[in-house]
């Protein structure tokens, strides 16, 4: 990759035990963060990306286990530190926001006292330089009379200045990488767009990295630059935003483009994937979507293919473009006038 | 819909729930949840009743079924005025209307399996003899999409999108005429909700079904609706044809939700009118025009008078919108008098 690089996944492997069995939840999962960029992961629910996030932050409790991989940030693999270390990293070089603000944050805590608790113990930070520094968090995510609002609780906030908390929280120490996992998703529409500006405003003024996880296509196409597509624990397709909507390559982001029911354009009929994701003991052995997958051949039932490079900066996981291909050669999962007719 | 024939006639509607307080527990208080609200469902049609949380869009379509029972107005369905029913009655009636509701994981009996469920509902409406109910409910399970082997499993034996599969089967297992969808897809992911939507406008095809639609997310509202109903603080603020409102929304407050959903490609910017703060209490929500607070085009006549929903002249046949400058703004004659595109204000 030309450019440079703040976090490179490789192969991460994150299991659940569960009765003597292993879910694979995280089945070698790869992908970079470019410094600087917002890469967003994408997927279905159980397709592994909100784990895949937390194992970055090795936030996986027993019966979950990072069972293998590697976590490079800036160069060290984090898989390597000890939990001492890991200390250090989080809420400071690397931090994280979540869904839902209001189980995020402690009730029982001051929005003060929560925001000064990075910053004892990542910056030594007393109790008034901690709260002038609060302020001025608060100030940065534009809460309005931020002075007045360190006093107050969670419950005291609506959801939208809850997750501007959060993300006040998650500034506190200048990270380099932050990790959003849905971080909208609970909010109303009007507010989402409030507070996914905020995030992008302030990604320019720090010059920070953001993995943002979402189901959204909405989300992704206003503020990713690049794409993993995720499927059953792994990343079937990655490529910068432009090229995955205007010309995606694996059935399956094909097939979710085009059961999306759009806002900005008249569409007569949907056409939705067949069948349902496969439950996690029933994973199948060859190509996780083929059992959905309108193109898939025997060779797709039996073998798993690899996460291959296919152009610059983009890679998919599919037989059909590899050598060993043998279904229909004329196979042209995507057409892009055929969608674009479709506009008014 | 050559002929336009009313099912569904609501006039007035309000929904206050008390709240109570003090050692006494005295009212002290209302929700204003719905607050005289007005509209017509014709048959066949699909009608949306789109806005964000609390603005009480689901507390209509629960009034309409007597889930709760409303405050004050007139619900008429079918010519016959729901809310005089007595309780059997009103059981009687809701034959013809059903719901769909959100969470699938919580509107089925974890204790009743499939056939149990389906057979309950029949059971009560007696709509389809004892001795055919099983015909009924295998034909019922293949419509929805459903195996025939799967009809004596329990709810936590199905995923997501069967379970809601299992919540239209069971609304259309007595033959309604109306079937409310409140948030009815909101909980499942796209490639299975696109099965389900496909689905409701098949069943709206064959079986000539009425749908009140009631959700947040506008992709699917635009793509499943006839007709709009933008509702806020609860107000119905804006009314019309889908494409009009789409194409051609009037209230500052459909124009802001309009401009605020993330749109699949990259490709395309919009201009986005950042609304400023948050939808207010509906404990006490503000005098005059209710979206006044947080309106870039407000005034101090905002503040005092209510603006009624009416038609201009260059707007389409029933399309209406509530806004003192809605014919102002259109012409350019209004300018906003609040910065809408700064999030940290």
């Amino acid at each position: 990759m030309s450019q440079e690089t703040i976090l490179e996944v490789n192969d991460l492997r994150t299991s659940f035990f569960v009765e003597g069995n292993e879910v694979k939840a995280v089945d070698g999962v790869t992908f970079d963060v470019p410094k600087g960029k917002t890469l967003g992961i994408v997927g279905e629910s159980g397709s592994g990306k909100s784990i895949s996030a937390l194992s970055i932050l090795q936030l996986i409790d027993s019966p979950g286990k990072i069972v293998g991989g590697e976590i490079n940030f800036k160069g060290d693999n984090l898989l390597k530190y000890n939990d001492n270390q890991m200390r250090k990293i989080r809420g400071n070089q690397i931090s994280m926001i979540f869904q839902e603000p209001m189980t995020s944050l402690n009730p029982v805590y001051t929005v003060g006292q929560q925001l000064r608790e990075a910053l004892k113990i990542h910056r030594g930070l007393g109790k008034e330089a901690g709260t002038e520094k609060a302020v001025e968090l608060l100030e940065l995510v534009g809460i309005p009379s931020p002075r007045s609002r360190v006093t107050q609780y969670p419950f005291e906030l609506s959801g939208g200045m809850r997750q501007r908390v959060m993300i006040a929280m998650a500034l506190a120490c200048d990270p380099e990488l932050l990790v959003a996992d849905e971080p909208t998703t609970a909010l109303d529409v009007t507010i989402q767009a409030q507070i996914l500006e905020l995030l992008k405003e302030l990604q320019d003024e720090f010059d920070m990295s953001i993995i943002m996880i979402t189901h959204d296509l909405g989300v992704v196409a206003e503020t990713c630059d690049y794409v993993a597509v995720m499927y059953c624990g792994k990343v079937v397709e990655y490529a910068d935003v432009n090229t995955l909507f205007k010309n995606p390559r694996h059935p399956y982001t094909v097939g979710l483009l085009n059961s999306l029911p759009r806002s900005d354009v008249d569409q007569e009929e949907l056409e939705p994937i067949h069948g349902t994701v496969p439950a996690p003991h029933e994973m199948p052995v060859g190509c996780r979507f083929a059992p959905r997958c309108p193109f898939a051949t025997d060779l797709c039932h039996e073998k798993l293919p690899d996460l291959e490079d296919i152009g610059d900066e983009e890679q998919v996981r599919c037989w059909i473009y590899t050598d060993e291909w043998d279904g229909d050669p004329e196979v042209k999962v995507y057409e892009p006038e055929a969608r674009t007719t479709k506009d008014q | 819909m050559s002929q336009k024939q009313e099912l569904l006639k609501i006039n007035n509607l309000k929904q206050y729930f008390p709240i109570k307080g003090g050692i006494l527990g005295r009212t002290v208080n209302h929700v204003k949840a719905v607050d005289d609200i007005s509209f017509n469902i014709y048959e066949g049609e699909t009608v949306s009743l789109v806005g964000e949380s609390g603005c009480g869009k689901s507390t209509t379509g629960r009034a309409i079924l007597r889930l709760d029972d409303p405050t004050d107005g007139t619900v008429e369905f079918d010519g016959q005025d729901l809310l005089s029913m007595s309780k059997k009655e009103m059981r009687d009636m809701r034959k013809d209307l059903q719901i769909i509701f959100q969470d699938p994981y919580a509107s089925l009996n974890p204790r009743m399996t499939v056939r149990q469920t389906l057979n309950e509902a029949m059971e009560i409406q007696k709509v389809i003899p004892q001795d055919e109910r099983n015909e009924k409910i295998a034909e019922l399970m293949e419509t929805v999409g459903l195996q025939p082997h799967q009809v004596d499993r329990f709810p936590h034996e199905f995923s997501g999108g069967q379970r809601q599969r299992i919540g239209i089967a069971r609304a259309l297992s007595v033959n309604p005429k109306l079937i409310v969808c409140d948030e009815a897809v909101s909980a499942l992911d796209v490639s299975i909700q696109a099965q389900v939507l496909n689905l409701l406008k098949k069943f709206q095809n064959e079986m000539n079904l009425t749908y009140l639609f009631i959700a947040h997310d506008l992709g699917v509202v635009r793509h499943i609706s006839d007709r709009i109903i933008v509702m806020y603080l609860g107000k119905i603020v804006e009314m019309g044809d889908t494409k009009s409102i789409f194409e051609n929304p009037q209230h500052p407050y459909t124009k802001a939700l309009l401009s605020a959903i993330p749109v699949p490609d990259p490709e395309k910017k919009t201009d986005r009118i950042f609304l400023q703060g948050d939808v207010p209490s509906p404990m006490d929500p503000p005098k005059g025009c209710r979206f006044h607070t947080r309106c870039p085009f407000a005034t101090e006549k905002c503040a005092e008078e209510t603006p009624e929903l009416r038609n201009e002249d260059y707007m389409q046949d029933g399309h209406v919108a509530a806004c003192h400058y809605m014919k102002d703004i259109e012409a350019g004659v209004h300018q906003p008098t609040k910065d809408t595109s700064a999030v940290r204000g």
